[in-house]
């Protein structure tokens, strides 16, 4: 037994409320599962901050410096050409370069720190598993509700969810 | 087919005009045409698109074949109508991405209903875009010598040369995009994952999906990702077409070489891009019965955008005409009258009408409202924008410094060829795109249906 409820609303509002009475009920909520982004559940599940932010910044401004440093060498000591009386170090202009370049950097870095924040891609999920998980995706509002692996407080649990309008209360086998 | 979401007449609310639009019905509406056979319009439409993809195909072939003499360009006049559908194409591929991270960034909800497909405007456009400088190359084969690589000749790119910004910015610009329009993809391959009932079907949208389930971590951490890719993704646009307005700014030439290039070349790329937008969401309103999605007021809006980006497109028209003269230089004076009354003149005013007379119209909210009116002066700023496009380049090549070397530009079957036969690959990709992929972001028109409360 793993304590772990899995309840299923038919709006947002019926989920936030059983958000409110599980924690009066001193169990503990784990995650949504939403069709769209419900606004206050960050706050409600206390969920952190990611470092995505910063992880684009770093991979922006790093990829933008090699950028302009490959322009600067190749234009100053490796392949200098006197272009209309131009300095080989054109700095002006080589900022062009490294500011699409940063850009794009940074995207991917973006991407990246979003999957491995996420733990994506992961195609296989214990709860794909559950009878009616894939409208989680289309209409329907999950809450993953955590108690204390013993009977009485599960019952407790499935009582609350249930009280606060779960259609189906499902117990999650595995972690 | 039949419309899920039946539309209301009036519309009952401001961006959905439905009196109901529970999440399931939102839902269907957008993957009904992906899961329903395609109807005669959709494999009527494939087959008059696919002979303009084979004409493109052939055109470049024989293009690399014979060499860039095939078209009307002469040692006067040495670039052509493959620069001017460069800046045109990718002025229109610009704009997917800028409209939908300014309305993103300016929490213009609305903006749910056309994102998708106005993003998807931009990988094709700038695909096609990409081609076009290529193709221009007198020596295609070597276009890798643009990229920086370690190679035996000990040759390096010539970071000073236009063409070389060109190529980073287009490629690190189409990759952005490519990044920026899957990342809010994978939300609705995930629905589609979860509603196919093919086994390919699950196969493929779930490898996409990357097995998300809507967890309120993964919306946080997506929301995050999107948001900070919108706000780069302006500025980004906003160099991409600067880098453009350049290759022409960055020269000696008279009526090139004006520092108004990049912001007027940004405008008129967002101006063409919002156009073509319009068109877009008319055709797929029409053939995707997305009437209740697309609303009335979508179109009313984009009209108010159109009609500003027009009065910003006819102030920079009379400073660059002012600065001609103000400047005092004869051949910049010259450039100016040779504009209105030279060789080009009666496409020059056809330029004026399309893009700054004609839009004048939508002050009235008669034509606002007017979907064949809006239709038309869609059209026909597109056809505007790519008549300045192609001025641009022919005034000044064809009037420049030394009169001895006056000469004009002929069109070409091939010059055609390269104009029209781009349209048909763009529509066949569009085509291609409404059966794969679901044109309008339903997360976000849960959303917003939740928002305006007909959820």
């Amino acid at each position: 037994m793993t304590g772990r409820l899995l309840a299923e609303f038919r709006d947002p509002q019926a989920l936030k409320d059983a958000l409110g009475r599980i924690k009066q009920a001193r169990h503990r909520t784990l995650d949504a599962f939403t069709p769209y982004p419900v606004e206050g559940l960050v706050e409600e599940l206390a969920i952190e901050a990611s470092r995505i932010r910063p992880a684009m910044l770093a991979g922006g401004l790093l990829t933008a410096a090699l950028a302009f440093g490959l322009q600067w060498y190749s234009a100053v000591i490796d392949y200098p050409i006197n272009s209309g009386g131009r300095p080989p170090n054109s700095w002006q202009i080589f900022w062009l370069v490294p500011f699409e370049v940063g850009i794009f950097a940074a995207a991917v870095c973006g991407v990246v720190a979003l999957l491995r924040s996420c733990g994506l891609p992961s195609l296989y999920h214990p709860l794909f598993e559950i009878p009616g998980f894939e409208r989680a995706t289309q209409d329907r509002f999950f809450l993953l509700a955590d108690a204390e692996p013993n009977t009485e407080a599960v019952n407790n649990l499935r009582e609350v969810l249930e009280s606060s309008g779960a259609v189906v209360v499902t117990e999650v086998r595995e972690p | 087919m039949t419309a899920v979401l039946e539309q209301n007449v009036p519309p009952p609310h401001r961006w959905i005009a439905a009196s109901r639009a529970s999440d399931v019905e939102t839902t269907q509406a957008v993957t009904e045409p992906l899961f329903a056979p395609a109807g005669r319009a959709w494999w009527l439409a494939l087959l008059a698109s696919l002979p303009f993809v084979l004409w493109f195909f052939g055109s470049i072939g024989w293009l690399f074949y014979r060499g860039i003499g095939i078209w009307g360009i002469n040692s006067t006049i040495v670039w052509g109508v493959a620069i001017a559908n460069y800046v045109w194409w990718i002025g229109i591929g610009n704009a997917g991405t800028l409209i939908s991270a300014m309305l993103l960034l300016t929490r213009q909800k609305w903006r749910s209903s056309i994102n998708r497909f106005a993003e998807a405007m931009t990988l094709f456009a700038v695909a096609i875009a990409g081609l076009m400088p290529i193709v221009h190359l007198g020596r295609p084969i070597y276009a890798y010598w643009l990229a920086p690589y370690p190679n035996t000749m000990a040759l390096w790119p010539q970071w000073r040369s236009a063409l070389v910004w060109d190529f980073w910015a287009i490629i690190s610009y189409l990759l952005f995009s490519i990044l920026f329009w899957y990342v809010s993809l994978i939300p609705d391959l995930a629905t589609m994952r979860d509603r196919t009932s093919s086994r390919a079907g699950q196969l493929l949208y779930g490898a996409f999906a990357l097995g998300w389930r809507g967890s309120a971590t993964h919306w946080y951490r997506l929301q995050t990702l999107h948001a900070t890719m919108a706000a780069l993704g302006v500025p980004l646009v906003c160099s991409v077409h600067s880098i453009v307005g350049l290759d022409f700014a960055a020269s000696l030439m008279p009526g090139w070489q004006e520092s108004i290039f990049p912001p007027y070349f940004v405008v008129g790329a967002m101006y063409s891009g919002f156009a073509m937008v319009i068109v877009l969401a008319l055709a797929f309103r029409w053939g995707l019965e997305l009437q209740a999605i697309i609303t009335r007021r979508h179109f009313e809006v984009m009209a108010r955008i159109l009609l500003m980006a027009s009065i910003v497109m006819g102030y920079s028209y009379a400073t660059e005409w002012f600065m001609g003269w103000y400047g005092g230089r004869h051949s910049d004076r010259s450039l100016v009258a040779f504009e209105f009354a030279g060789t080009y003149a009666p496409l020059f005013w056809a330029l004026l009408f399309c893009n700054v007379v004609l839009p004048q119209t939508l002050w009235f909210p008669a034509v606002r409202g007017s979907l064949p009116a809006l239709l038309a002066i869609a059209v026909a700023i597109n056809i505007g924008m790519w008549l300045e496009r192609i001025l641009i380049v022919w005034n000044t090549l064809s009037h420049d410094y030394m009169p001895s070397l006056w000469r004009s530009f002929h069109f070409t079957f091939w010059d055609w060829s390269f104009l029209i036969a781009p349209l048909g690959l763009f529509a066949f990709l569009f085509l291609m795109f409404v059966r794969v992929v679901p044109s309008i972001s339903m997360f976000d028109m849960r959303e917003l249906a939740h928002r305006e409360s007909v959820a």
